[in-house]
């Protein structure tokens, strides 16, 4: 038949579509999102990078500043401690969150619910209250020390594993939740039909399923630790790690090169717990198959007890830090007058409440912008591809491994620059809207861009078949499915934002402040129960934003349970507001 | 159906020049990476025509198709549609109704407002709008359905609902990518006929991609079959049933025997074993050639007609399978252990033969329908 | 007829536009002033509902770090200047800054009624002292009797191995009363003397605070037994219900001043200089004065439990000496004492 086999070569180059309105604002909006990236995260990287190798001065020293840094002694032992505080909380910590879990996942003890709830505390405090809590309980002064004569030493790296331990418990929490959860139950079935002892199940079944959740886990809470900067500086005296060195360098003394310094070698520990953590995820997946049957757990009183005995305690634990705090914000004088007073509420300080409605006000920019900005980027990167797919991609999982120390002292590079457009942003909340925006940025990339993925990949060329502009196929179809997840998102930036203190420290300006840098500087100047006052507000508010995005979550998912009964199921992780 | 389209139309319609076709495809190549998808493919598609891309899985079907639509970008080649290149045509451009394999409905609007979706960014007055909706869920009849969710609506419903959508704002041209395959047997039958009466009705050219052949037979104007990025063959559904031009056509489309056997000194002939075929007149390579017979099992002669008919040759029957209209023979060449032929016979001719396996069964290889292809095919 | 689409559509409009709010907010309104300032929290509160109502048309944007920090990132943004006013920063740091050519000169309106001591030797002044603290030690007596820690008299007392991790310092760096105290010690017993005398004070030293205040805080709180500290957190904690009891060291306290300056961005507005004036106001002295036992003006009334004549208890300080010597001694301390 006539059909001719071409021998000429078929060119690598496709052929070229009219550039019609549509596609331009596509590209448009690829390219402003590309911008947004390579002005908020590659650039300040960069400059962070490339004053490392500047003295104070501007002059080039190449790595001199490395060589002294790894040299002082002082200065250096802050790695050592930074890996030593980081390993052990991350080894406590997990092991202690897979306990809780276990028990809260594979049996039927009551209070359940209870116990979840109360563990997931924590997010919603900045890490320097667990800090300022355990000064309260275990300082020479504190409540333990003074009825038990017992003075544990909490200054120092003890008192930070403490309180990086309970900072860290429900993050790692819930991704052994997810994990302990996910396992299929034929294959316990399976252990006690070959008549596998409890012990044996445990050791071959239970632990190998759940192999790729703790090694999450693990990353997960070491990078939350050696990136911290609120519990060491509150409770670690004269033991200093990399973030309060940063600190000290940048904010005590100025040495923005040695703050550079630091933060690189910082980075290097945060972006291989990255790298590894993502490796092993991708590995997780595929583990669970879709024919997988949950597991039901069986009554068993003995281990009930005993795990509800151990949640129990650990709850009560958590509860009581935070109790702490709020009598100590609610007394005239933690521990000579004990009469109830409000005056610490008063904030009568400079600021009073502005640091508080400040952070209000820019968690819920950071939330509204941060939702729109991460939604579309992902819409853009995921829906239409591109040559710029990928590196956008890559670009907007980056975040997740820069400390927020790091993030802030780059944007002061990038953005004190006398002269400068940047220079506008200095000083304002948009900068700190920003730097939450990207220090939040990859969690909840990853949520939109498999929210999306689980759509069909054809909506958009149904809509453009019939002449409908992206933008309504968006507007009225990309939107509504994903409304579970886009409000999980806005959540979870709103709580963030709530919260940090790493990033912003270094950005908050004359009229800027926010709520947890005020903490921590009533901290600093010894005014400890206004700062349990303003870490009372915090968690407070934390807490309502929380249950107003839960009635609202509610709401949407009725809604669409009309049309389909799994919309929410890929929140459900997300809903709680962690997972970093 | 087949009459009005006389054999070998390829290539660009001469005898139609008054009207050009509603597409035209003009040495389409497509590369994934290293991947080459489609192969300088080269076809048209009149005005009102039901064609089908038909071939295995990964052949490239889809990608055309998506070429045609402007969803992928060809590498080589244009794309015309009425007489204009549309190459450069962004989708939104090309006025075309499109149901995906998946269907892609939006499971966040009901019925209606899936169908209606198409109209509302037109500026359309809002009953118009209601009108037209009604009119196409009548004509797939699922009116009633109109304020569902999709996922509230079966397979088959969820399907016509997406041409219902396709169909609304009046495309010029159909592109449908394996509407059926999702469904089960049943319906996938009576659909079959559904669509291709509503097409009929609309008189809309229509391209439709699949793998299954008997939905290209049942439902096609024309077929092009396709295979490793190529097309293989186009033609009406008889004469790619009757006249593959290719082994892979032969393989691919309808049942097939395929026999060995090697070019003779005379012209027109084969040596199998130890006989002397004729087969079709065709190309007529050197002796000693490799060469393979196909013949359909409908077209094997049995009975009394065999008697000493040209092409006779006795066979053993080591397999019977019954069917229900007919019962397929399994049948050993001379000399061969296993069968090699496979022959249908009517339940009431198999008596009339005193079929039974173990049994000797003289035939005849009617020369007409016995079609012989080189083996580098 | 849409309904979910909508309503986003609003929400993201929304947040455009606030977005576009919150960038074009850093546009300052004409009569804004951008303080730095060192004084402590409590008292700007006091202070500040007086220039507010003094100065009805000034927004004032206030930034307070303790001394060193504060100071550290005026410096660091001298490129890039963006506080128009000193307020209340140790006199020695001021000084650093008119070295380092970021001030202006400029005489606030009453100058001539502040003392002698209080100003800058120049004419017009680049800063004017508005009043003198000096170090004290904060004793938490319950504390001390627990421990079984006689109460200390003088500097050398706390070298003494009793006081082994009982004693908190202020970190010299970032506080200006860590730096004053240190700065004396040094001009008193010379240095020689005077860093082995602080290399067994760091002995016993449990921590160095960021604040100067933070010291006899923490030992108001019963964490720590003694504070390095300053006279007015000594008695403000005593004053809230805490054990303290305030020591002046025999030796003699070291004093640094709260000075005002005018930054070279300052210069040119005019709310700055309005703020400056009214920051040696005798309106203003009266504050300073219920905190202090020594302001800028003569003549207000000494606080309660403070001696009426403080130059028996302070060892002379020679500001010009801090200023110059600081990055060195700051250095050499590092070196010596930060871990
Ligand atoms: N987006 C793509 N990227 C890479 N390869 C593709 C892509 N789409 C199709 N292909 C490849 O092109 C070939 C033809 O695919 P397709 O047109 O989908 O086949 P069919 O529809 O006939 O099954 C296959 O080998 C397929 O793997
Ligand atoms: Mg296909």
């Amino acid at each position: 038949m006539a059909v001719l086999r071409a021998d000429r070569a078929i060119p690598d180059s496709v052929v070229r579509h009219r550039l019609d309105g549509e596609t331009a604002l596509r590209y448009l909006l690829i390219g402003l999102f590309g911008l947004f990236l390579y002005l908020f995260v590659l650039y300040p990287m960069a400059k962070v990078l490339w004053r490392s190798l500047l003295d104070n001065d501007g002059a080039f020293v190449g790595l001199a500043n490395y060589v002294r840094y790894f040299s002082t002694p002082a200065i250096a032992a802050s790695i050592t401690n930074s890996l030593y505080v980081s390993v052990v909380a991350m080894v406590v910590t997990v092991f202690l969150a897979f306990l809780y879990a276990y028990a809260l996942t594979r049996t039927l003890m009551p209070w359940r619910g209870v116990f979840r709830v109360v563990a997931m505390l924590p997010i919603f405090a900045p890490s320097l209250v667990q800090g300022i809590a355990f000064v309260y309980i275990f300082g020479n002064n504190g409540i333990w020390t003074r009825l038990t004569d017992i003075n544990i030493g909490v200054y120092g790296a003890k008192g930070i594993i403490m309180a990086e331990v309970f900072y860290c418990f429900p993050h790692a929490m819930l991704i052994l939740i997810a994990a302990l959860t996910a396992t299929d139950a034929r294959l316990y079935d399976a252990a006690s039909a070959l008549g596998a002892s409890r012990l044996k199940t445990f050791r071959t079944v239970t632990l190998p399923g759940v192999k790729y959740g703790l090694m999450s886990a693990c990353f997960v809470v070491f990078t939350l630790v050696i990136t911290d900067f609120g519990a060491p500086k509150v409770i670690g005296g004269k033991f200093s790690v990399m973030a309060t060195e940063i600190y000290n360098q940048v904010v005590g003394q100025q040495n923005f090169t040695m703050g550079a310094t630091v933060s690189v070698v910082l980075l290097i520990p945060a972006l291989v717990a990255f790298v590894v953590d993502r490796l092993i995820q991708r590995r997780q997946y595929a583990l669970v198959s879709s024919s997988a049957k949950p597991l039901e757990p069986r009554k068993n009183p003995l281990a009930e007890w005993s795990l509800f005995a151990y949640c129990f305690l650990i709850a009560a634990s958590i509860a009581a830090v935070y109790l702490v705090i709020l009598v100590v914000s609610l007394v005239e004088r933690w521990p000579y007058r004990l009469a109830f007073t409000l005056k610490h509420y008063a904030f009568d300080t400079v600021g009073g409440y502005t640091p508080l409605l400040n952070s209000v006000y820019v968690s819920a920019l950071t939330a509204v912008g941060g939702t729109a900005i991460v939604f579309i980027g992902a819409y853009l990167v995921e829906k239409w591809r591109t040559r710029a797919s990928a590196p956008l991609y890559a670009l907007s999982l980056l975040p997740v491994s820069i400390p927020g120390m790091v993030l802030g002292l780059a944007y002061i590079f990038t953005f004190n620059v006398p002269g400068s457009l940047l220079n506008r942003l200095y000083g304002t909340l948009a900068i700190l809207v920003i730097s939450n925006l990207i220090h939040y940025f990859t969690v909840p990339f990853l949520t939109a861009t498999t929210s999306l993925r689980q759509m069909d990949a054809e909506f958009e060329n149904v809509g453009s078949s019939m002449g409908v502009p992206f933008y309504k196929t968006f507007w009225r179809v990309t939107v509504p499915i994903a409304l579970p997840s886009i409000i999980a998102i806005s959540m979870y930036f709103f709580l963030n934002a709530m919260v940090t203190l790493s990033a912003v420290v270094f950005l908050v300006a004359p009229g800027t402040e926010l709520a947890a840098v005020a903490v921590l500087l009533m901290d600093d100047a010894g005014d400890t129960a206004q700062a349990a006052a303003m870490s009372v507000l915090i968690i407070a508010t934390g807490l309502m934003v929380r249950f107003a995005y839960g009635g609202l979550m509610r709401g949407v998912t009725r809604r669409t349970q009309a049309w389909t009964a799994t919309a929410t199921d890929q929140v459900a992780l997300m809903g709680t507001g962690s997972l970093k | 159906m087949t009459g009005s389209w006389p054999s070998g139309r390829s290539g660009t319609p001469s005898s139609v020049a008054s009207r050009p076709p509603a597409v035209e495809l003009d040495g389409i190549a497509k590369k994934f990476g290293e991947v080459i998808a489609l192969e300088s493919v080269s076809l048209w598609v009149g005005e009102g025509e039901f064609v089908c891309f038909l071939g295995p899985s990964g052949c490239g079907k889809t990608t055309l198709l998506r070429v045609i639509a402007g969803l992928e970008r060809q590498n080589a080649g244009v794309v015309r549609m009425r007489g204009c290149d549309v190459s450069a045509l962004p989708p939104s451009e090309r006025n075309y109704g499109i149901v995906f394999q998946s269907y892609a409905l939006f499971p966040n609007l009901p019925v209606a407002r899936n169908v209606a979706y198409g109209l509302e960014t037109r500026r359309m007055p809002r009953a118009e709008i209601e009108r037209r909706v009604d009119e196409l869920l009548d004509l797939v009849h699922l009116r009633p359905h109109k304020r569902r969710y999709p996922a509230q609506l079966s397979g088959g419903e969820q399907q016509r609902v997406a041409l219902a959508r396709a169909l609304a704002p009046s495309p010029s041209l159909l592109l449908l990518d394996e509407p059926l395959s999702a469904l089960d047997a049943r319906v996938r039958q009576a659909l079959r006929v559904e669509i291709k009466a509503l097409q009929r009705r609309l008189g809309i050219t229509t391209i439709m991609v699949t793998h299954d052949q008997e939905e290209a037979l049942t439902m096609a104007d024309r077929i092009a079959v396709m295979n490793h990025g190529v097309v293989e063959q186009i033609g009406s559904p008889v004469e790619i049933y009757t006249e593959p031009s290719s082994l892979f056509v032969a393989r691919f489309v309808g049942h097939m025997n395929f026999i060995r056997a090697t070019a003779c000194e005379r012209p027109g002939w084969v040596r199998v074993g130890s006989v002397e075929l004729r087969h079709r007149p065709g190309p007529t390579p050197p002796a000693g050639t490799r060469l393979t017979l196909a013949i359909r099992p409908e077209e094997i002669l049995i009975g009394p007609a065999v008697r000493d008919g040209e092409n006779r040759i006795v066979t053993r029957i080591c397999a019977m399978q019954f069917l229900g209209a007919f019962t397929r023979l399994g049948l050993a060449l001379p000399g061969d252990t296993g069968p090699t032929l496979e022959c249908d016979v009517a339940v009431n001719a198999l008596a009339e033969v005193g079929a039974r396996e173990g049994a000797e069964l003289p035939l005849v290889l009617n020369p007409e329908a016995l079609r012989v292809f080189s083996d580098g095919d | 007829m849409r309904r979910p689409g909508n309503r986003l559509t609003t929400l993201v409009l929304g947040a455009a536009v606030l977005c576009g709010a919150a960038l074009a907010g850093p546009a300052l309104a004409k009569d804004t002033v951008v303080i730095y300032t060192a004084i402590e929290s409590e008292q700007i509160t006091e202070y500040k509902k007086a220039y507010e109502k003094a100065l009805p048309n000034l927004e004032v944007k206030m930034l307070r770090f303790s001394t060193g920090d504060i100071s550290a990132r005026f410096m660091a943004e001298k490129d890039n200047m963006q506080a128009d006013v000193i307020w209340g920063v140790a006199a020695t740091n001021t000084l650093i800054f008119k070295n380092a050519g970021l001030l202006e000169a400029y005489a606030p309106k009453g100058l001539e009624r502040v003392q002698p001591l209080f100003r800058d030797k120049a004419n017009p002044p680049s800063w004017v002292g508005i009043d003198i603290y000096m170090s004290a030690f904060c004793v938490n007596t319950e504390v001390a009797k627990k421990k079984n820690l006689p109460t200390p008299a003088s500097w050398g007392d706390l070298t003494k191995p009793v006081y082994k991790g009982h004693l908190v310092m202020p970190n010299p760096h970032s506080s200006g009363t860590g730096y004053l105290s240190v700065a004396s010690i040094l001009q008193r017993m010379g240095e020689t003397e005077g860093w082995k005398y602080l290399d067994a004070l760091h002995q016993n030293m449990a921590e160095y605070t960021k604040s100067g205040s933070k010291p006899c805080k923490d030992a108001a709180a019963g964490e720590r037994a003694i504070g390095v500290s300053f006279e007015y957190v000594a008695l403000e904690m005593k004053k809230k219900g805490s054990p303290i009891e305030m020591v002046l060291p025999k030796e003699g306290s070291g004093y640094d001043m709260e000075a005002n300056a005018l930054t070279k961005k300052g210069a040119k507005n005019p709310a700055a200089k309005a703020f400056l004036d009214w920051a040696i106001s005798n309106e203003a002295m009266a504050l300073y004065a219920k905190y202090f036992a020594a302001v800028g003006v003569a003549g207000f009334p000494v606080p309660e439990g403070l001696p009426k004549d403080i130059s028996k208890v302070v060892y002379p300080n020679d500001f010009d000496w801090s200023a110059k010597n600081r990055d060195r001694i700051l250095a050499e301390w590092q070196k010596r004492y930060a871990k």
